[in-house]
């Protein structure tokens, strides 16, 4: 029964506890995460369940001279050790890569990161399992690594990948976009030019919930069901078919409650794959969860970006072109998840919110022996990167032309009537409008107060440092014709029934992995039906009960997925109209839509409501001619664009002249998401990536010492910030909605995480000018922003 | 999850019973307090115990007593306890600076005073705080108590005086008239090791002079005090002069290695840095307090 009369009729308009539709009201999933009932892929238990454990290369490049697993295979409670050899007879020693390259599950020739999978013990329970891993002798023939990717192209480097073919180098890739000449020619005519090298250092997503699989094979029915950390269970499970050999109507992919992903979820890790060939040998389901140190050391990595930035601009401030050649280090196989045409993810939006006449970038990876990876932790397919580098670049030109780096920014934005802008490198932006984004946020700091503020202090000698950043990111991947990750389109479906009571389920092809889908999406539907969002189930991460589609990353669940659930919501609302037309005796076009009833033109009362609806749709009414008897529909949404949202984001700090500590005192973040579906969640996705890019500005990195050992394997190494180091964030909005989505929604999830950094490295750069510092890398530790202070700046790596 | 090697375990009933099961289960067998630091340890297999003799039941440990010219602090007392006391911060506002910096209120709930001090981890305050306030430890073991200064009790980097079968069962901590302390931390984020602290006490004479100093700094490789500082303080009125002097005097005294959280020049400086704001907080603070007494 529907309560619709006690309801605001448009809910969109303002913040309601319980909208039918868009509007602030809590999610749906909170009250089983937060009395502790979530339900993870370690929660998962199943009859007769064994447990893996991987045994882990202790060096970052070595020969593998033997193993023996004897006493292993002998300590009490194992039942399998898995090596590469065992793999190589099964043809699953080595698998492919989202990027067309391959990884070792198992290392059969050569170890070419530390911490690369050994050998796989399956056992009675986790302890025999990880005990008897310190079971097997493992001979190691230790090699030179290539650690530091400035030396991985240098002749006479090792060379990492002797497995592929005719390698003799430890090159990748070499792609490039935007127009060479043009900007050379712009470069060379230009009043100012300046050059920074910028380094974005390699970091980690380290979600909460590290990776893990519990696979369970059939040997009867040769069924596979694999519980996985998956962002994209779709996607896995046709991987895992063209792998495996099962063939894929055999294969079921659950992916349960979800602990964070951030992009670290993506891969299909040898972990995942083990667990598979441990269930297939012994005939039992078996459990592998990796722990923290595991994740840390051998799960996707982010970024390791070595940018050389070049910016040029009139005297008065009109910049002309930006132009920047990277050296990207992939680590040890070249796994990182992006669509296919795009080596370098959408690296290439790095033009920003800018209206350039030239822009030319060129991306070359390389090999070195490190954990693979490189597209993770929100960065929307390396917008992050592209960001960082037109941000402090901008601001570095500001610093040169002293101006303030505001109205550097408002002088140079693509102006609103300029959209749909088609940028120097091949986007077209849907839709902007920049310069009311920026003031809000000027608004909200008091940015010239701060300007006097830090005036007064600056002659104390007290250090404060205002930072700001505008971006815009590129979601929603992507339109097939451009888009596709291993040959598939990157389409997402969407089902919706309507049960006879007017109760409403939509099965959805994307993953939350805390997103919140169970509402938002509900509330898409309610929005289009007049449903409330509680009577809409979201079912999602069970490829047995969900329309085939790519996954969660690259904030593209609500551009893609949030599509076609609008679109399949229309559908049933369209079939409902003839349904309702039938059951009143009238023509489908003699009748008006209001939110929740179809009602006869010029007479009101006279209508039926989507429960009536669904209970004439399943009952006995004589249905028109091609109208089925239920009220259900299906879509899949092919994006004509990507989305284009974008930010102003200010932050200040406070540094303490004698230690370098930096205190971020204030961050005010406005975001242009377009349509806003629940502003709570979008707040709370804003929140977590604030919290994301103060932690990569001031204190995480992955590092690595001269052997390839891994620095950062603990979350006592690597550091990941907490409410003591995070202020109390000031969020404001504009709204721009996308001119080709079907609610006008653009994805919102990345955008801080995206958008962050560079303001935070922007303000600790502003406050230090006083001691001439231009550039400053990341991460802003205390003892780096001390040796800038002193004239010593120097990359991370 | 990361798994420890197979260990067993056992929970101690009495300060007695602890000792005995220490004696009866011998070198591979190990105290559990807080657990802070070994459970971390045993996790990575970095440390492998073959018996664990959890103390927690000890709450016969736990107190905190001011006792005519001592306060004693009972080895299981934990962090909170010790932040959230109002005698401590009267008389020593050094342990507060200290425990307010030490990880997090998880950690702090748990984490006791005995286990921070016997774990001796370089980087680990209280130990610098005990020093500076020259503490002394109790120690018990099959032979009775010992009684021993922090300078014998703490003998380097995770290394003390307390034997195989002992157990640190209290703090014991003189308190002066007319004198404050304090401690500061730099760390990369809270809850990470120090960067460097520092920690002062500070007592001064009526006419406002500094009669008794003691200055200690932690994770820069000094274990002991700055004993170089005494003769250029003592005797002295506090002046800004005097707290950089004593700044450089720290500086060279530490001996710090260069790691993850910065090179040594930044430690030195940081030694100095420190060691000038402590002393300037020690010394307002003793003034407040002495002109408190007069008034």
């Amino acid at each position: 029964m529907t309560i619709l009369e006690d309801r605001p009729s448009n809910p969109a308009a303002g913040d309601h506890d319980r909208p039918i539709g868009h509007g602030r009201m809590q999610r749906k999933e909170d009250p089983r995460f937060v009395r502790g009932k979530g339900h993870y892929v370690d929660d998962i238990v199943l009859p007769g369940m064994l447990h893996g454990a991987i045994l882990r290369a202790p060096v970052a490049h070595a020969r593998l001279v033997s193993i023996d697993t004897t006493a292993a295979l002998a300590h009490p409670g194992v039942h399998a050790v898995i090596t590469g050899t065992d793999l190589q007879a099964l043809g699953l020693a080595w698998a492919p890569t989202l990027s067309m390259d391959v990884q070792a599950v198992l290392v059969t020739d050569k170890v070419r990161f530390q911490g690369q999978e050994v050998a796989f013990v399956v056992a009675d329970d986790r302890y025999a399992a990880r005990d008897a891993l310190e079971l097997i002798q493992v001979e190691y023939d230790v090699l030179p690594p290539v650690v530091d990717a400035r030396k991985a192209m240098d002749p006479g480097a090792p060379v990492i990948r002797d497995d592929l073919e005719g390698r003799t180098d430890n090159h990748i890739f070499d792609w490039e976009a935007g127009n060479k000449a043009e900007t050379d020619a712009v470069f060379a005519s230009a009043d100012v030019v300046v050059k920074q090298e910028i380094v974005y250092p390699r970091v980690h997503p380290a979600p909460m919930e590290t990776c893990g699989a519990v696979a369970d094979f059939d040997p009867i029915d040769g069924r596979l069901i694999l519980y996985e950390t998956t962002q994209a269970p779709h996607a896995h499970r046709t991987l895992f078919a063209m792998v495996s050999g099962i063939p894929e109507h055999k294969i079921r992919v659950v992916s349960p409650d979800i602990g964070g992903g951030f992009g670290n979820k993506v891969g299909i890790y040898p972990g995942y794959i083990l667990a598979v060939v441990g269930s297939i040998v012994t005939g039992k389901p078996v459990k592998w969860v990796e722990d923290r140190s595991e994740n840390l050391m051998s799960t996707s990595f982010a970024r390791d970006y070595i940018m050389q930035g070049e910016i040029a601009a009139t005297r008065d401030g009109k910049i002309l072109a930006l132009r920047t050649n990277v050296l990207a280090d992939h680590g040890a196989f070249n796994a990182t998840a992006q669509p296919t045409k795009y080596p370098a993810g959408f690296f290439h939006i790095f033009t920003g919110s800018y209206d350039l006449a030239a822009a030319h970038c060129t991306v070359t990876g390389v090999y070195t022996n490190k954990a693979p990876g490189g597209v993770a932790y929100a960065c929307s397919f390396r917008v992050t990167e592209a960001v960082y580098l037109v941000e402090r670049m901008v601001d570095i030109l500001a610093r040169k032309l002293e101006m303030d780096p505001a109205e550097l920014r408002l002088k140079n934005f693509i102006k609103k009537e300029q959209f749909p802008y088609p940028n120097k490198t091949g986007w077209e932006y849907d839709s902007g409008d920049y310069e009311p984004t920026m003031r809000l946020s000027m608004k909200m700091a008091g940015y010239d107060e701060l300007r006097r503020e830090q005036k007064e202090k600056r002659e104390r000698g007290e250090l404060m440092g205002i930072g700001i950043s505008f971006f815009t990111e590129t979601v929603g991947a992507g339109p097939r014709k451009d888009m596709d990750i291993l040959g598939l389109g990157m389409a997402d479906g969407a089902e919706l029934r309507i049960h006879p009571t007017g109760k409403a389920v939509v099965r959805i092809s994307v993953q939350s992995q805390g997103q919140g889908h169970e509402t938002t999406f509900a509330q898409i539907v309610a929005e289009e039906i007049g449903i409330p969002p509680e009577d809409i189930d979201v079912v999602h991460g069970d490829t047995d009960q969900t329309p085939f589609g790519l996954g969660t990353y690259g904030s593209r669940s609500t551009p893609v997925s949030g599509a076609a659930v609008a679109l399949v919501a229309r559908k049933v609302r369209e079939k409902a109209r003839f349904i309702a037309a039938a059951m009143l005796e009238t023509r489908p076009e003699d009748l008006e839509w209001e939110k929740g009833r179809w009602f006869v033109k010029g007479d009101p009362s006279v209508g039926k409501t989507m429960a009536e609806i669904a209970m004439g749709a399943h009952g006995t009414v004589a249905l028109p001619e091609g109208i089925d008897g239920n009220l259900d529909a299906e879509v899949t949404y092919d994006p004509p664009n990507l989305t284009f949202p974008f930010g102003a984001y200010i932050c200040v700090v406070d540094i303490d002249p004698g230690t370098g500590h930096v205190k971020v005192r204030r961050f005010i973040a406005v975001d242009d998401c377009g349509t806003r579906i629940n502003p709570m969640i979008i707040e709370g996705q804003i929140h977590g990536g604030l919290t994301d890019g103060v932690g990569m500005a001031l204190m995480e990195i992955i590092e690595f010492d001269a052997e390839g050992n891994c620095l950062g394997g603990s979350l006592m190494d690597y550091l990941i910030p907490t409410a003591m180091e995070v202020p109390d964030w000031e969020t404001g909005f504009t709204v721009t909605p996308s001119p080709h989505h079907p609610i006008g929604a653009k994805g919102v999830g990345e955008s801080a995480t995206v958008g962050s950094p560079p303001a935070v490295v922007n303000a600790v750069v502003d406050a230090l000018a006083p001691f001439g510092v231009v550039h400053m890398d990341m991460p802003c530790t205390p003892s780096r922003v001390w040796e800038a202070m002193q004239g010593r700046t120097r990359p991370p790596v | 999850m990361q798994i420890p090697a197979p260990f067993d375990y056992v929970r101690a009933s009495s300060v007695d019973n602890a000792l005995a099961l220490l004696d009866r289960h011998g070198a591979e067998s190990r105290v559990v307090a807080g657990g802070h630091s070994l459970l971390p340890m045993m996790k990575l297999r970095l440390a492998r115990p073959d018996w664990l003799i959890d103390i927690n039941d000890l709450f016969e440990l736990d107190y905190l007593l001011v006792d005519g010219p001592v306060l004693r602090i009972g080895a299981m007392t934990r962090h909170t306890t010790l932040l959230e006391s109002d005698d401590v911060r009267h008389l020593f506002p050094i342990i507060c600076d200290a425990e307010r910096v030490i990880a997090d209120p998880i950690v702090r709930n748990r984490g006791t005073i005995g286990g921070s001090l016997c774990q001796a981890d370089p980087a680990e305050d209280l130990s610098t705080v005990c020093h500076v306030l020259e503490a002394v430890a109790v120690v018990r073991g099959p032979a009775g108590e010992r009684m021993l200064p922090m300078a014998e009790f703490h003998r380097g980097p995770y290394e003390t005086a307390v034997a195989q079968n002992e157990l640190l069962i209290e703090v014991r901590i003189p308190i002066r008239a007319g004198s404050a302390s304090a401690y500061e931390k730099v760390e990369r984020r809270v809850g990470d090791w120090a960067v460097a602290a520092a920690g002062a006490s500070v007592t001064l004479a009526a006419d406002g002079t500094i009669s008794h100093v003691a200055v200690g700094l932690t994770a820069v490789g000094l274990e002991r005090n700055v004993t170089e500082v005494e003769a250029v303080l003592v005797g002295q009125a506090p002046t800004e002069a005097l707290f950089v002097e004593a700044g450089l005097l720290a500086s060279q005294a530490c001996d710090p290695l260069a790691d993850q959280r910065g090179p040594i020049d930044y430690k030195r400086h940081l030694a100095d840095e420190l060691t000038r704001r402590v002393l300037r907080v020690a010394c307002s603070r003793a003034a407040a307090s002495v002109s408190e007494i007069t008034s």
